[in-house]
């Protein structure tokens, strides 16, 4: 029990700091690694929490696939090179209002729910492994799982319809 | 979550090698860096122009489509494991799913997305 | 607490094992190489040190380690040094859930031939894949040099265009094994190897792994006529090293990963009476494949990059979804009808589809020509 708090701990620490390093890195490349990072460092908790295929697919989809399109998308926009740009007078306020109110919220739902947060549960043998997933998501789940060919398609057709005027010269 | 621990092990092993195959060319080859050299590598004609340029948006279209694709790959992964057991019922609820995909695909191709001039 | 401390020696000397092997492996596959290359070119290849030049991949170590190491001036140092280290590092964990044979009893106590059998295995090849191709895109954009940036980025689109065919290559030996973890899908080619069944998606995984891992003919970043030497242009010494060792382990990881998806791995004749014929097999296998990959790579020119592209996605991408759907329909009749002789019908349709597809997307691949 103390080993899986020691790693949670380990853990949380790896994903903040690489999350505040994401916001603080001046350069858009850094950005993206320290956002791998936390990516990997999420994987991780979910492979604690017993679920090795979500883990995994974290890291295929997100610190692999996604994180790709995202260093593409900053190579293409030069963003890496390009300097602080001056920001407008009502950005930081309203940056520190927003935080705030996220905070506000969040020690809202701490406190109101603190003794009704639902215990642990002991993880069955087998949970969480492919087949399961399979299982469950092929059968109980079939419409959202069709539904996301469709989100796909849409997203597919949005990405081809943003770039088609630059194909076709 | 055990069978984990030794990859971590495997992991942090192969990183020590890598970074001591770095130490090792920095301790033992010399250094003696001039201007010239740092130039960046041109094939021998004076480097013009800044390095990074910016990138074709082609690119960023390859990188949507595989994102879709990688996807609809991991979703295979499950359902292959099952499959058996899923029988007629997993064979056309995927074939549904990827004949959308397919008439994506097509679109793409019909719309030269796949094309690189 | 003893027990922990024997699994993690067991660990440790098995990491060793596999990544000292996978270095050995490397120096010998660049020797092996070189001389199997100038056989095909009517030379003799590197025969000045040691008997027939055995000791050259140790004398190029050497060269290497005393080596000038250049970083340009105008480079993002730290992504320059940290390159090649995370290019390297997927390349030697990629083997950690492949059986190189099957149990065997040493010491009294019974040793595994795996890292680990993960239940998600092949899921974890394709994440490590995956991460892998960071190392080269960032190798490119820290140069600081066009034609590194323009190298690395072109390699990244290539990788991530040739790993769908990959991915679905993978889910053939699933369906037919009903397994993600490679210890599964090796016991279930006991009596069949899944090639037979799979032959157009062992083809495809091929190809898609020659892509992968920037092996001719589609060795853009060696394209030296365009990009000079595309990624690591800007490196040399060790941090070249690394790049080369990289590209190297990975081609012995892939052939590895194709023997166990498709060619039995470590199994073979009387291979469960003496389990110590398994790594011997298994090694066999891979140097088959490594042989065909200098093979390949004496005989085809390097293709364009464009039709590479094409090539990628109108060829080999729509091919591996008809022979995933259609080992799922053979297996799907199998069900039905309950006769395992319908699994025969995957290996004829999909050769037919295969012929179909090929003949229709030829014009389209080739269509580049303007």
């Amino acid at each position: 029990m103390s080993i899986d708090i020691i790693l949670f701990l380990g853990l949380a620490v790896v994903a903040i700091l690489s999350a505040a390093g994401m916001l603080f890195s001046r350069n858009a490349i850094y950005s993206a690694l320290f956002l791998i990072i936390n990516f990997s460092a999420i994987a991780v908790y979910y492979l604690i929490l017993g679920a090795p295929f979500i883990a995994l697919t974290q890291i295929t989809v997100y610190a692999g696939a996604i994180m790709v399109l995202f260093i593409f998308v900053i190579m293409l926009l030069g963003a890496e090179q390009t300097g602080r740009t001056p920001a407008s007078w009502w950005m930081r306020p309203l940056g520190m209002g927003l935080g705030a109110l996220l905070i506000l919220e969040s020690l809202y739902l701490i406190f109101t729910h603190l003794h009704s947060f639902p215990q642990p549960i002991e993880i069955i043998d087998g949970f969480g492994n492919p087949g399961q997933v399979g299982e469950i998501l092929f059968d109980k789940y079939v419409l959202p799982f069709e539904i996301i060919s469709l989100l796909l398609l849409v997203a597919m057709i949005g990405a081809i319809v943003l770039t088609k005027k630059k194909m076709k010269r | 979550m055990s069978e984990y621990l030794p990859i971590v092990v495997l992991l942090i092993l192969s990183a020590f090698v890598a970074g001591a195959a770095i130490a090792l060319g920095h301790l033992f080859g010399p250094h003696h860096p001039t201007e010239r050299k740092s130039l960046p590598y041109e094939s021998g004609m004076t480097p013009f122009g800044p390095g990074a340029r910016r990138m074709p948006v082609r690119f960023y279209l390859i990188a949507v489509l595989f994102i879709l694709f990688d996807i609809e790959t991991v979703f295979f992964l499950p359902w292959a494991v099952v499959f058996r057991k899923l029988g007629l019922f997993g064979l056309i609820e995927m074939l549904i799913f990827v004949m959308v995909l397919v008439v994506g695909f097509l679109y793409a191709w019909e719309k030269g997305a796949l094309e690189w001039e | 607490m003893i027990m922990d401390w024997a699994l993690l020696t067991e660990w440790t000397i098995k990491s060793l094992v596999l990544i000292f092997g996978l270095i050995g492996g490397f120096a010998y596959l660049t020797l092996f190489e070189r001389k199997v290359l100038a056989r095909f070119q009517v030379r003799i290849g590197p025969n000045r040190a040691g008997p027939h030049g055995i000791l050259q991949p140790i004398a190029d170590a050497i060269k290497l380690i005393f080596k000038e190491e250049l970083i340009p001036a105008k480079a993002d140092k730290i992504i320059f040094i940290v390159a090649p280290i995370i290019t390297v590092i997927p390349a030697l964990i990629i083997l950690a859930v492949v059986p190189f044979g099957p149990d065997i009893r040493l010491f009294g106590r019974t040793i595994t031939l795996y890292i680990s059998d993960l239940n998600v295995a092949v899921l974890y090849i394709m994440s490590v894949t995956s991460i892998s191709v960071y190392g080269i895109v960032l190798a490119g954009w820290s140069s600081n040099n066009k034609y590194a940036t323009l190298g690395g980025i072109r390699s990244t689109a290539q990788m991530i265009s040739y790993e769908l065919a990959l991915g679905l290559g993978f889910v053939g030996p699933i369906l037919l094994s009903g397994s993600l973890s490679l210890v599964g899908i090796v016991d279930a080619q006991k009596n069949v190897w899944f090639f037979l069944y799979q032959p157009v998606g062992a083809f495809i995984f091929w190809v898609a792994n020659l892509a992968e891992v920037n092996r001719a003919p589609f060795d853009m970043p060696e394209a030296e006529q365009e990009l000079t030497a595309g990624y690591h242009t800007e490196y040399s010494g060790m941090k070249f090293a690394l790049f080369f060792m990289a590209e190297y382990i990975k081609m012995i990881a892939v052939s590895a990963i194709a023997v166990t998806l498709f060619f039995g791995g470590y199994r073979g004749p009387l291979v469960d009476q003496f389990p110590v014929l398994g790594p011997l097999y298994f090694l066999i296998k891979v140097v088959a494949f490594l042989y065909l990959m200098v093979w390949v790579r004496a005989t085809l020119p390097r293709i364009r990059y464009d039709r590479l592209m094409a090539f990628g996605w109108k060829l080999l991408f729509p091919i591996s979804l008809g022979n995933v759907l259609l080992t799922a329909v053979g297996i799907g009749l199998v069900g039905i009808t309950g006769n395992n002789l319908w699994l025969w019908f995957i290996p004829v349709s999909t050769i037919l589809f295969f012929l179909l597809v090929s003949h229709f997307a030829q014009g389209a691949v080739a269509g580049g020509n303007k």
